[in-house]
């Protein structure tokens, strides 16, 4: 029962004010308002610097904004924007060069389609099928076919990705290591050996510290010469290449960095969960003979799995944001290799192109509206059941 | 009790434990390493940190306070304290601020019952659209924006009346949630044009609401969890006792959950402490904070890497203190967060 069902009678009788004089009138009115009062100004706030800058960017991504004296003018151009990241002269920066896949490509590319129509065929079969759940599975699964059309063809040997690809990169490599890492170690962490707080207290650190600052911490480390690797380099045979010249090289200096900041996220709700597990069922396998790993395996894993779904959630949406490390580390460089959509949308916007840029974050706006939806409701909800 | 049933089964064998050490102390290093070659760095002369790398003081190079120096009593000085000022003002108030609001959002949804109209929703969205495209035509925007609130509340009070279709407490949460999905990109120009036009751009109060804005759905989404774990009867004993909506949340909810407000207070601090592209946009000297300052560090000669390492240090400083002294609320007001999403 909520509260708002309760009689509010007695409340103000008993208060010992005349019932008509000004203040009884107000507390009244208060006491009425109240509903509304608890939340109003956070939708407000929300509306005006959220939902309204919203659309005024939907606008200005639909036209040409140009510097005048004075101010600013605005030029309708339709879906100009778009076209141009999609068929025009960005699409080589937007979405890559398309070259013939690798033979792995191919393999990868039958393997997901395959997945696809196995996971509908189940669906099917599955005896629940509603016409709405059918057109979202339906939409989900052409556009995962399609990402897996684009990863190929842009990651072939005569090809390269373009900025979306590199984001998607980012963002789900990122999220395996820092799920795998951060689990490892929160496993490491409840055992109970001595100095256990010291670790988790150390390993919380990464995440307080700025992006910026992370960023040219890094660059620091990665410097081929002035660095602190420099004698590891040097017996490697590696003094003189310099990482920042190899796409994949500059791509792995960024995701070390991003694991860096963000695998203590992981790792603290992660330790978190695993803490707040209930004993008893572990100590009955422990009776039964099971061994550590099944335990791990049988017991943890499932308990933890609603938590990390909404984990993998929040971290998802934060990832699709990266733009510091790119930018600071690498300039998004060697040419266009390492840079994330917002940093793609931040060079344009440099060149006062406004409206590209807000087009270009549109599109990213899309991206992470329809994949935080599509894994929400296809996994999100399994694993909260299971 | 139960501690003593933990220990024995979460006690590793001695190969474990030395493989455990092995593992967390590889961490450990890997964390603590980076933060170490700051602090090295921050006491080097340009020239050691130009020549190779030097590991340790007095040892392989001579420490020099020249950086530290420089920032704190020298030629930055103003400029240091300044930022640093800016910075600490920005992001206690927003926070303080998007604490205040988030919570007692957090509560009414947790408590009352909202059924906000579809059909008014739609047409708040049409008078939104309308005033935006009246702006663009050469309409002044106090003009515009006086006009679309009376035309919204007429169409409010006239035809608002007869939507039936609503939308419930799990669908605003939703969508106060799913404005953490908006890259900040998309949003900054309007954001920036609005403060233009309101003539706030560099100053505290722009920066303060634009966090407050960002930061909202993050305190009602962990808060909301939080309140739901706290069993109604005792409010329900509070308005017998004649405590209004107000008075009850202020004196039993709020102390109840401290702990989930201090995480989320933790939360959310870093967050604006750290902000770098909203500040980038919105801020130029005055109001400048300390991100912007340590990346404007990067001259015209290449990063000045002491002098970044000495800003970064001052910076981390006070947010590390508070994340060890808070270790514990942390983990546990971000769990409740996660698990009921």
């Amino acid at each position: 029962m909520s509260v708002a069902e309760r009689t509010q009678g007695p409340a103000l009788s008993e208060s010992g004010l005349e019932a008509h004089s000004p203040l009884a009138r107000l507390q009244t009115w208060l006491e009425a308002s109240a509903t509304s009062a608890f939340i109003l100004h956070a939708v407000l706030v929300v509306l005006f610097l959220a939902i309204f800058p919203l659309i005024v960017s939907l606008y200005v991504s639909l036209s040409r904004l140009q510097f005048v004296p004075g101010g600013f003018q605005l030029t309708f151009v339709g879906l100009d924007n778009y076209a141009k990241l999609v068929v025009g002269i960005d699409r080589e920066h937007f979405m890559g060069r398309f070259g013939e896949p690798h033979p792995i490509g191919w393999l990868f590319f039958g393997l997901v389609v395959l997945s696809q129509i196995l996971l509908m065929y189940r669906y099917i079969r599955g005896g629940n099928a509603a016409v709405g759940g059918a057109i979202g599975r339906i939409v989900t699964a052409s556009a995962i076919t399609a990402g897996a059309w684009l990863i190929v063809h842009t990651l072939g040997p005569a090809s390269r990705p373009g900025t979306v690809v590199v984001t998607l990169i980012y963002v789900f490599a990122g999220i395996v290591i820092q799920y795998t890492l951060g689990l490892g170690l929160a496993y490491l962490c409840i055992q109970q050996i001595p100095a256990r707080r010291f670790f988790r207290v150390v390993f919380l650190i990464p995440m307080m510290i700025t992006p910026v600052g992370i960023a040219y911490l890094f660059r620091m480390l990665a410097d081929t010469t002035k660095g602190p690797v420099y004698p590891i380099w040097n017996i490697l045979g590696l003094a003189n290449t310099s990482w920042v010249s190899n796409p994949w090289g500059a791509r792995a200096a960024v995701m070390i960095g991003d694991v860096w900041q963000w695998t203590p996220f992981m790792f603290i709700v992660l330790l978190a969960a695993l803490e707040s597990q209930s004993i008893e069922p572990i100590e009955a396998a422990v009776v039964d003979g099971a061994s550590r790993w099944q335990i791990f395996w049988e017991i943890t894993i499932p308990t933890i799995l609603p938590v990390s779904s909404t984990l993998i959630l929040i971290r998802m949406i934060e990832a699709f944001k990266i733009v510091d490390l790119p930018n600071v580390l690498t300039n998004g460089g060697p040419g266009t290799a390492t840079e994330s959509l917002t940093l793609h949308a931040y060079t344009i916007w440099r060149t006062l192109d406004i409206g590209g840029s807000a087009a270009v974050a549109y599109m990213l706006l899309f991206m992470v509206t329809f994949i935080g939806v599509s894994y929400a409701n296809l996994i999100r909800q399994r694993l909260a059941e299971a | 009790m139960k501690r003593s049933r933990y220990r024995s089964i979460f006690t590793p064998s001695p190969l474990g434990m030395a493989v455990t050490y092995v593992v967390l102390g590889v961490w450990a290093f890997v964390v603590l390493f980076p933060l170490y070659w700051l602090f090295v760095t921050s006491f080097k002369l340009p020239i050691d940190v130009n020549s190779g790398p030097f590991y340790i003081p007095f040892v392989d190079f001579k420490p020099s306070l020249h950086a530290w120096t420089y920032i704190l009593v020298g030629d930055l000085r103003n400029d240091t304290f300044r930022t640093y000022r800016n910075t600490v003002v920005v992001s206690l108030a927003s926070t303080t601020l998007a604490l205040t609001f988030g919570s007692a959002a957090a509560y009414g949804l947790t408590r009352f019952k909202y059924q906000p109209k579809l059909g008014a929703i739609l047409m708040f969205i049409g008078c939104v659209v309308l005033s935006i495209i009246a702006v663009v035509l050469g309409v002044p925007w106090q003009i515009t924006v006086v006009a679309a609130i009376a035309l919204f509340i007429i169409l409010l009070q006239t035809i608002g009346k007869r939507f039936k279709r609503a939308l419930g407490n799990n669908d605003i949460a939703f969508w106060l949630i799913s404005q953490r999905m908006l890259p900040p990109v998309a949003v900054v120009i309007p954001i920036y044009i609005l403060f233009q036009r309101l003539g706030m751009l560099d100053t505290w109060q722009a920066l303060i609401i634009a966090y407050l804005a960002a930061n909202l759905p993050i305190v009602v989404w962990l808060m909301r969890d939080y309140f739901q774990t706290i069993p109604i009867e005792l409010e329900e004993c509070a308005a017998i006792d004649g405590a209004s909506y107000y008075r009850s949340f202020w004196s039993i909810i709020l102390p109840l959950s401290l702990p989930g407000l201090v995480a989320t207070f933790l939360f959310v601090l870093v967050f604006s402490w750290n902000e770098y592209l909203l500040a980038l946009f919105l801020t130029n000297a005055k109001a400048q904070t300390l991100p912007l300052t340590v990346a404007a560090q990067n001259a015209t000669r290449g990063p000045e890497w002491w002098y970044l390492s000495v800003l970064i240090l001052i910076m981390i400083v006070p947010v590390i203190g508070m994340a060890i002294a808070l270790e514990r609320y942390i983990a546990r007001g971000l769990l409740i967060g996660a698990i009921k999403g």
